[in-house]
Formats: structure tokens, C-alpha cells, sequence
């Protein structure tokens, strides 16, 4: 103990704690605190870019979720586009069968009336030809029987036989 | 990689150059005396090796005529004695002369300034009874080993080897700390010398500042720490090179720090630490009044302890390493020299490891400290 006091030197001391010092306060403002300061930066660079990592990855998750949801929707949605589709065809066909039933029915009733009209007109007129052929033939005969008897059959049995098929 | 391969071949060559210093000192003052008093020289040279010096000196030896050469430069001498005297170192001509300034006489004594007249005469007094004796600065007979000289000692500002040894760290570790941070303005990215020293500041903050202060804490301790982490590293590596400084191993230098430590432990200490010391919370009251004082010196001997530790590790390596390079002058036959080499080498290493070590415990003890003055009341 007592040679260490003996060996203290005053002059030692003074200029280690003048230049410490002034080295502690140099250091401190031109080394340490930007020195520590651009560590800080830096960690919080990384600890920031690790955290927009993790919420990148979070909204990829949510995108990835939606657009899985959107494709199943827009699925559906074609489904029930298509079903519709089929819907209207089957209908549209049913009622263009429904409407060509019909017009075709209305047609044949025209067909089937004007047929019937065609029809009384022929036998209008069948009958109107018969009155005159009878009329033309009651004439003839008449006018046969007025000279001939037999002749005059003759002449009734020849004229029924022309019409006979008429 | 490259880095380890670099300091490991540095190391390689200090040490080689570091045994071969002290190996041409030796034989130049074993021409001169012979072995006879072989142990006492060895055991003088490193007693001189763990003192100061006013020189800058690499080496000594003795040429053949028995003239002591001195391979180096002289220092300023700085005194405070009725008013500034400097003058250079050279005046003391090694400790063989006295140096003469504005008419007062200066001479060395044991590696000391002291007052003396003009034929540099040193008075003894106290310990050998009611006589006082003199005795002439540079007499061989230096029988009074224990005994003080009355001489009065001028107080001495001196730049010292080890002074310039600190001014040369302090410089050192200004620039390169400095170009290290000026390199982060470009990027945050460390490069260069930064990519080696980052690790080690990041080091002292995640494992020394922020386990021992605390996360809210520790940031005002920052600049201290890292500083005097740095600062006894470098300087105790330096002490391992052929340079032969070891500025750690002068307690004036440990009891600097040591007082920053103290001084900021109890400028920062808060309510809670000094209620610690002075009111111990759940004690009963006659302990607390035992405790205070008990605490109170506690203060004192926690830096005290910081003081003595980094001190004497340092001076223990450089004695027994000195020492083991001695062995090679006493042993004198074939085995010595091979022995002492290995045995020193092996040491250098060790010693290698405890610049680091105490750099780091005293760094770490400082950072406990502080965590202590600023602990937040849990009761």
C-alpha cells in the first residue's frame, strides 16, 4: 500500500483524466452518437421491414381469400346464368311448339272450312247443273215425246245415261 | 478471417522483436557487471520496466568502453515550482545529471523529481533515527532502499512516456471511431474498420450496458463505456508490445477511471440507491443505523476495487513475463533460452486474453454500478 502511494504520480493522473475526458466528450459527439445512432436506424429498419413483411404476407393472405371468394361467386353466378339460359330455351321451345299447335289447328280449321265452303259451292252447283239438265232434258223430252214415244224413251234413256257419272 | 490472420502474424513478429529487445538489454548490462548480482539486475530492469519514464526510450545497452547508449528521444519536462519550468528531458542526462532551470536544480531519484542544489545532493531523513544522512543523486550505494528522501518534490506535469503512450491511444481511437462514423453517414451499412469494431460496440451495449443498466436506462452510460472499454483494451494491448509501455499498470492511471466510475455512479445515483445507503428499506431500525455506514463505504470500495484489480493484473503479466525473459540469463545453457521463449510466448498469449478480460471487467463492474445508482424501487 505504501509503495503505491509512493508510486502515485500527480502528473499521471492530471493529464489521464485531462485527456480521458477529453477524449469521453470527443468520442461522445463525433463517434458514439452517430455510431449508435445509425445502429438504432438500422435496427429499426429491419424491425420495420420485417413488420411490413409479416403485414404483406397478411394482405396477400386477405387477397388470395377474397379473389378465392370473388371466383367461387362469380361461379355461382355463372350457374345460375347458364340455368336461366337453359330456362328461356326450354320455354321459348315450348311456346313456339304451344304457338305452331295452335296456328297449325287454325289453318287446318280454315282448310277444313274453306273445304266445307268449296264443298256446299260444288254441290250448289251440281245441283244447279242437275236442275238445268234436268230442266234441258225435261225440255228435249218434252219436245221427243211431242213426235215420238219410243223415241222419246230413247232419247230420256240416252241423256240419264250421259249424266249418269256426271 | 482475414483480420485473425493479419493479428496473429502482428502478434507473432511483436513478440519475437519483444524478446529480442530485452535480449540485447540484458547482454549489454551483464558485459558490465557480470552474473554475480545477475538476479538483482534482472529484478532492477523490471522494476524499472514497470515505472514511468521521462524518456522515449526503445532500448539501452553499453558499448565496449562501458558507456550506457540510449536508443530513443527525450520528453518535455513540465514543473510547477514557484511558477512553470519545462524543459526537456534530456537535461537529466538519463538520471546521471541535474538539471538546471532559472536557477533551481532538478535531479532524478528513483524515477522522481526532486529539488536539490547544484551538486544534486539528496537528503534522507526519518527513517534512520535522529541523523540525517546524505547521499550524492547517483551513488551506487543505494542501501536505503526504504528510506524518503526530504528533498522537496516539485509538482511535476511532466509528459511522460506514459502520457504520450495515452495522447497517442486518445488520438488513435479518436480517428478511427471518428472515420468509422463519418462511413455510416453514407450508409447504414458498417464498412471497413467498422465491420470489425461494430460487433465490439454492439458487444458493450447488448451484453455489458443494457443486462446491467436496463433497457430505459443505459444510454447515457453509453459514451462512458464504450470509451473506457476501448480505451484499456487498446492501451493494455499496447503494453504487450516491444514499445514496453504499460500505462494500466500506474495506479494514478486505474485511479482516474476509477473516479469517472465513482463520480458518475453517485451524480446519477437516483432517490432509491441513496435510500439503499443511508435508510436500508426492511431492516429494523438499529441495522439500518449499522448498515449506513457500512453501505457508505461501500461506495468508496466498489471503484477502489476497480482501481487495484486493473492494476495489479496488468503488473502481475508484466512481472512474470519480464521475469520468465530473465529466466533465459540464468539458466545460460542450451535449455534456457527455448524455455523461456515458449514459456513467454505462451504468456504473451494469456496476456493477450487479459487485456481483453479486464478491459471487459472493468467495463462491466462500471455498467453494474450504474445500474445500481439508477434502480427503480421494486418493494
Amino acid at each position: 500500500m505504501e509503495k503505491l502511494i509512493e508510486q502515485f504520480s500527480f502528473g499521471l493522473f492530471f493529464w489521464q483524466l485531462l485527456l480521458f475526458v477529453a477524449l469521453l466528450f470527443l468520442l461522445r459527439k463525433y463517434a458514439w452518437k452517430p455510431i449508435l445512432g445509425a445502429v438504432e436506424k438500422r435496427e429499426e429498419g429491419i424491425k420495420g421491414a420485417l413488420e411490413a413483411a409479416e403485414a404483406a404476407k397478411k394482405e396477400m393472405q386477405n387477397v388470395t381469400a377474397d379473389s378465392e371468394r370473388l371466383l367461387k361467386e362469380a361461379r355461382a353466378e355463372r350457374d345460375v346464368l347458364l340455368k336461366e339460359a337453359r330456362d328461356i330455351k326450354a320455354n321459348i321451345i315450348a311456346e313456339a311448339k304451344e304457338q305452331a299447335q295452335v296456328e297449325g289447328d287454325k289453318m287446318i280449321k280454315q282448310a277444313q272450312a274453306t273445304i266445307e265452303s268449296e264443298k256446299k259451292a260444288a254441290v250448289a252447283d251440281i245441283k244447279a247443273q242437275v236442275a238445268n239438265l234436268s230442266v234441258e232434258i225435261a225440255e228435249k223430252v218434252i219436245k221427243q215425246e211431242l213426235s215420238d214415244k219410243g223415241k222419246q224413251q230413247k232419247l230420256v234413256e240416252d241423256m240419264l245415261g250421259d249424266i249418269k257419272l256426271n | 478471417m482475414r483480420y485473425s490472420f493479419f493479428s496473429k502474424k502482428l502478434v507473432a513478429v511483436i513478440f519475437l522483436i519483444a524478446g529480442f529487445v530485452s535480449a540485447q538489454n540484458h547482454e549489454g548490462e551483464e558485459v558490465e557487471t557480470g552474473a554475480h548480482d545477475l538476479k538483482t539486475q534482472i529484478k532492477e530492469y523490471i522494476d524499472h520496466h514497470l515505472l514511468d519514464s521521462y524518456d522515449f526510450n526503445l532500448y539501452s545497452y553499453t558499448t565496449d568502453q562501458g558507456e550506457h547508449k540510449y536508443i530513443g528521444f527525450p520528453l518535455p519536462v513540465i514543473l510547477w515550482d514557484n511558477g512553470l519550468k519545462v524543459f526537456s528531458s534530456s537535461q537529466f542526462e538519463h538520471g546521471e545529471a541535474v538539471a538546471e532551470v532559472d536557477g533551481n536544480h532538478y535531479a532524478l531519484y528513483h524515477n522522481k523529481i526532486y529539488r536539490t542544489d547544484a551538486e544534486g545532493t539528496i537528503n534522507f531523513g526519518g527513517h534512520h533515527g535522529d541523523e540525517t544522512h546524505t547521499e550524492d543523486a547517483f551513488g551506487e550505494n543505494l542501501v536505503v532502499d526504504d528510506a524518503h528522501p526530504t528533498n522537496e518534490k516539485p509538482l511535476d506535469f511532466s509528459i511522460t512516456k506514459n502520457v504520450v503512450f495515452i495522447m497517442a491511444v486518445a488520438l488513435l481511437m479518436f480517428l478511427v471511431f471518428r472515420s468509422m462514423a463519418k462511413r455510416y453517414q453514407k450508409s447504414t451499412m458498417p464498412k471497413g474498420v467498422g465491420r470489425f469494431l461494430e460487433p465490439l460496440v454492439l458487444f458493450v451495449r447488448d451484453e455489458i450496458a443494457i443486462p446491467n443498466i436496463g433497457e430505459h436506462k443505459y444510454k447515457r452510460y453509453m459514451s462512458y463505456l464504450l470509451t473506457v472499454f476501448f480505451f484499456v483494451w487498446v492501451i493494455n494491448l499496447l503494453g504487450l508490445t516491444p514499445l514496453g509501455v504499460n500505462v494500466t499498470n500506474n495506479i494514478a492511471v486505474t485511479f482516474a477511471l476509477a473516479m469517472i466510475t465513482y463520480l458518475i455512479t453517485t451524480f446519477t445515483g437516483n432517490k432509491n440507491y441513496w435510500k439503499h445507503i443511508f435508510w436500508m428499506p426492511g431492516v429494523p431500525v438499529p441495522m439500518k443505523i449499522i448498515l449506513a455506514p457500512i453501505e457508505l463505504l461501500g461506495t468508496f470500495i466498489k471503484p477502489f476495487s476497480l482501481m487495484i484489480r486493473l492494476y495489479a493484473n496488468i503488473t502481475a503479466g508484466h512481472v512474470v513475463l519480464m521475469s520468465i525473459i530473465g529466466l533465459m540469463f540464468i539458466f545460460k545453457n542450451w535449455i534456457g533460452s527455448p524455455l523461456s521463449f515458449l514459456l513467454a510466448f505462451a504468456l504473451s498469449l494469456l496476456e493477450l486474453l487479459v487485456a481483453a478480460l479486464q478491459a471487459y471487467i472493468f467495463t462491466m463492474l462500471s455498467a453494474l454500478y450504474f445500474g445500481m445508482a439508477v434502480e427503480e424501487d421494486h418493494h
